[in-house]
């Protein structure tokens, strides 16, 4: 009970407590806060991943595509793990808005809106037509036109605060789009003659996905129309992949394994039919899999930041044995008293690791707390920064991020905690250990011989 | 003195201290009993020894050589638990600069040692017992109304009868007291040594060690400290 008494006494009137505390204060809060906004920025790069690509992938890097599509997509229809399965043109073209000399190289993606809105959050990202996806390529000043989806950032200006300003009704824009149809065989399809494909379409709709690659530089398609720019809806009609999503209760990891032993099992099926040796370059991947390469540089990026926050913890376990050695010499006397009257060595280590204890919880609330706190208000503060000194953590006419994510996990924080108080128990171990060993007759100072 | 009665005994008790690159011997083989109920005083003049003898005498130090024994038992033979629970029972030491623990109230360093052998859950069972004990000690040596106070807030002679109190809260067998009234003014160490007297008449067994010959013949029995040996011993009647 004294131990608990004492090292509580210590904690509240020694002032030099008070620069550990807030050594593991300050500590706690930095590593709060960055890892809040880093976890957070990774965790939604991912969803939005998610969102875009849906659960799975059965796809080509091939820009010939794969044919017997249909066909897949019917099988996976009646399988009972699936939820739904769109297929998907990709490739690059050439875009001219018509009447002006300019010419973007941009990707495309042919979708049929409906099916694919089943399997990502199509309709969510676009502007006008979030309620009526069926009509996504239908443009409102004239819906007999052929629509085209633009990446948001495509279409519209960023503001410095990351907001786009959308007209009532996007503007009549005609954009030329030139393809490079293809062979089965990966040949020009036109060679010798016009060597692309090119057809106008109408800015029907803005797409905003929250990846800024994609943004910038994607527009949607009719899946039938990128499919005859591309050369892919010949009589064996070809495509790049199926996005598909799988039911709510499927493990991604397990609906991914049945859906490659299903596409085992159809190439097999298809052997020895027209164009099947394109079948052999399609792969089936999950989500993550497949926006592997952008994704990875994000969690590298986190990873690399954890590593050095953790060196902050480690500074912390410095700070704290400084202090502890600090405060141990001036308490010397206060051992040679304990021991005195019968406390073991053990106990003295147990005092002064309760002290710890209680410094490294104390700290490690006060850090939470301010480090929550302040998250609650980053927007604000950063907004204020902005307005005020034009300040922002990051430029968003550059990065695709809205607010910053401040939602503060519960486990994350913790592990921080946890953290903190073990940095400040191996902080003072040592300390500690060496203030046990310590002879009564010479921390009394009583040898007077 | 018979055999039976002797509490503390030291048989050849030899102590050097490394000073640089000297050795300081201070204690030159030291024969000394202590009988039950006795009041001894150890005098001798500054460097004596007479301060390492009773940090020995109370397992705060060892020797280098020699033998202590209490109540028949060799202090050499305890394990570190043992050691403790001698210190913490039958021992209670009594130091010239008080030695009180800042962070704790009066009433709070009085009953200390009764707290400091304890878990947690024996001491809540205790608690109340340990601190009427505390209070009346604290009433015994006139401070009833100071329990609350912190030491910094006493006299010094106020702070040793706290410290006093705190070496007899756990009745210990034996009192050790280094240079007690060494701190204070002479009507304050009279007050401290009538209450050694008073506790001695009781029949508390004492070791007082002093430098002043005249506090000394407070005491039943004077040992001389010189050159690290026993010059000389003397009983008062």
């Amino acid at each position: 009970m004294y131990k608990i008494i004492l090292a509580t006494r210590y904690l509240v009137k020694r002032r030099i407590t008070y620069f550990a505390v807030a050594a593991v204060a300050l500590c706690v809060f930095i590593v709060v806060v960055v890892m809040t906004v880093m976890t957070g920025l990774v965790s939604e790069y991912k969803q939005k991943n998610h969102n875009f690509v849906g659960d799975c992938v059965v796809g080509t890097e091939s820009l010939v595509g794969f044919p017997y599509y249909e066909d897949f997509i019917k099988e996976l229809d009646e399988k009972d793990f699936i939820d739904g399965a769109s297929p998907v043109i990709k490739s690059y073209a050439m875009i001219n808005p018509v009447a002006t000399e300019r010419n973007i190289a941009a990707e495309i993606m042919g979708i049929e809106p409906v099916r694919h809105n089943k399997v990502t959050t199509f309709a969510q990202m676009l502007y006008y037509r979030k309620n009526n996806v069926s009509k996504a390529f239908e443009p409102i000043y004239d819906p007999n036109l052929a629509g085209c989806v633009l990446g948001i950032d495509l279409a519209i200006e960023r503001d410095a605060n990351s907001r786009y300003y959308h007209e009532v009704s996007p503007s009549q824009t005609a954009l030329s789009i030139s393809c490079f149809p293809l062979t089965a065989k990966g040949a020009l399809a036109k060679a010798g003659t016009d060597l692309v494909n090119t057809q106008i379409f109408y800015y029907s709709d803005t797409l905003q996905s929250g990846l800024a690659q994609v943004d910038s530089s994607m527009i949607y398609l009719p899946f039938e129309q990128a499919q005859l720019l591309c050369g892919m809806a010949g009589p064996v009609k070809r495509a790049n992949a199926i996005h598909i999503k799988f039911k709510p209760n499927v493990q991604p990891r397990d609906g991914c394994e049945k859906t490659a032993s299903l596409w085992q099992n159809f190439k097999q099926e298809k052997a020895g039919e027209n164009q099947t040796e394109l079948l052999d370059s399609v792969t089936v991947q999950g989500w993550k899999d497949y926006r592997r390469a952008h994704i990875a540089a994000m969690e590298k990026e986190q990873t690399m930041m954890i590593a050095m926050f953790g060196l902050v913890g480690i500074t912390t376990v410095f700070i704290v044995i400084v202090v502890f050695y600090m405060i141990i010499s001036h308490k010397s006397k206060d051992i040679g008293i304990l021991k005195s009257i019968g406390v073991s060595n053990s106990n003295i280590i147990q005092l002064f690791l309760a002290f710890a204890f209680l410094v490294g919880l104390l700290g490690s609330a006060i850090g939470a707390v301010g480090g929550w706190r302040f998250l609650v208000h980053i927007n604000k503060i950063e907004g204020w920064l902005f307005k005020h000194f034009g300040f922002q953590l990051w430029d968003r006419t550059i990065f695709a991020i809205g607010d910053i994510p401040n939602r503060v996990e519960l486990s994350v924080l913790t592990v921080i905690i946890l953290m903190a108080i073990a940095s400040c128990l191996v902080g003072a171990l040592v300390p500690s250990w060496q203030a046990a060993k310590l002879k009564p007759v010479e921390t009394l100072q009583v040898r007077q011989l | 003195m018979s055999k039976n009665s002797i509490m503390l005994k030291a048989e050849g008790l030899y102590k050097s201290y490394q000073m640089g690159a000297t050795e300081v011997k201070v204690l030159k083989g030291i024969e000394l009993a202590v009988g039950q109920g006795e009041f001894v005083a150890i005098v001798g003049a500054s460097g004596s020894g007479k301060s390492t003898l009773l940090h020995i005498l109370g397992a705060l130090d060892k020797p280098d050589k020699g033998i202590v024994s209490f109540q028949g038992r060799q202090l050499s033979r305890f394990s570190s638990g043992e050691l403790n629970r001698f210190r913490n029972k039958m021992v209670g030491f009594v130091f010239q600069f008080y030695h009180l623990l800042d962070e704790l109230d009066v009433l709070e360093n009085v009953y200390l040692p009764a707290m400091a052998m304890k878990s947690t859950i024996g001491w809540l069972a205790c608690r109340n017992w340990a601190k009427n004990r505390a209070k009346e000690l604290l009433d015994q040596l006139g401070l009833g109304e100071r329990a609350n106070h912190k030491p910094y807030q006493l006299s010094g002679g106020e702070r040793q009868r706290v410290a006093i109190g705190r070496a007899l809260m756990n009745e210990p067998r034996l009192l050790l007291a280094d240079e007690p009234t060494g701190n204070l003014d002479s009507a304050t160490g009279n007050g401290i040594l009538d209450i050694f007297e008073k506790l001695n008449r009781a029949g508390q067994t004492i070791v007082m060690v002093t430098h002043d010959e005249r506090i000394a013949e407070r005491a039943g029995r004077i040992i001389t400290l010189a050159d690290g040996k026993i010059e000389h011993k003397s009983t008062i009647a």
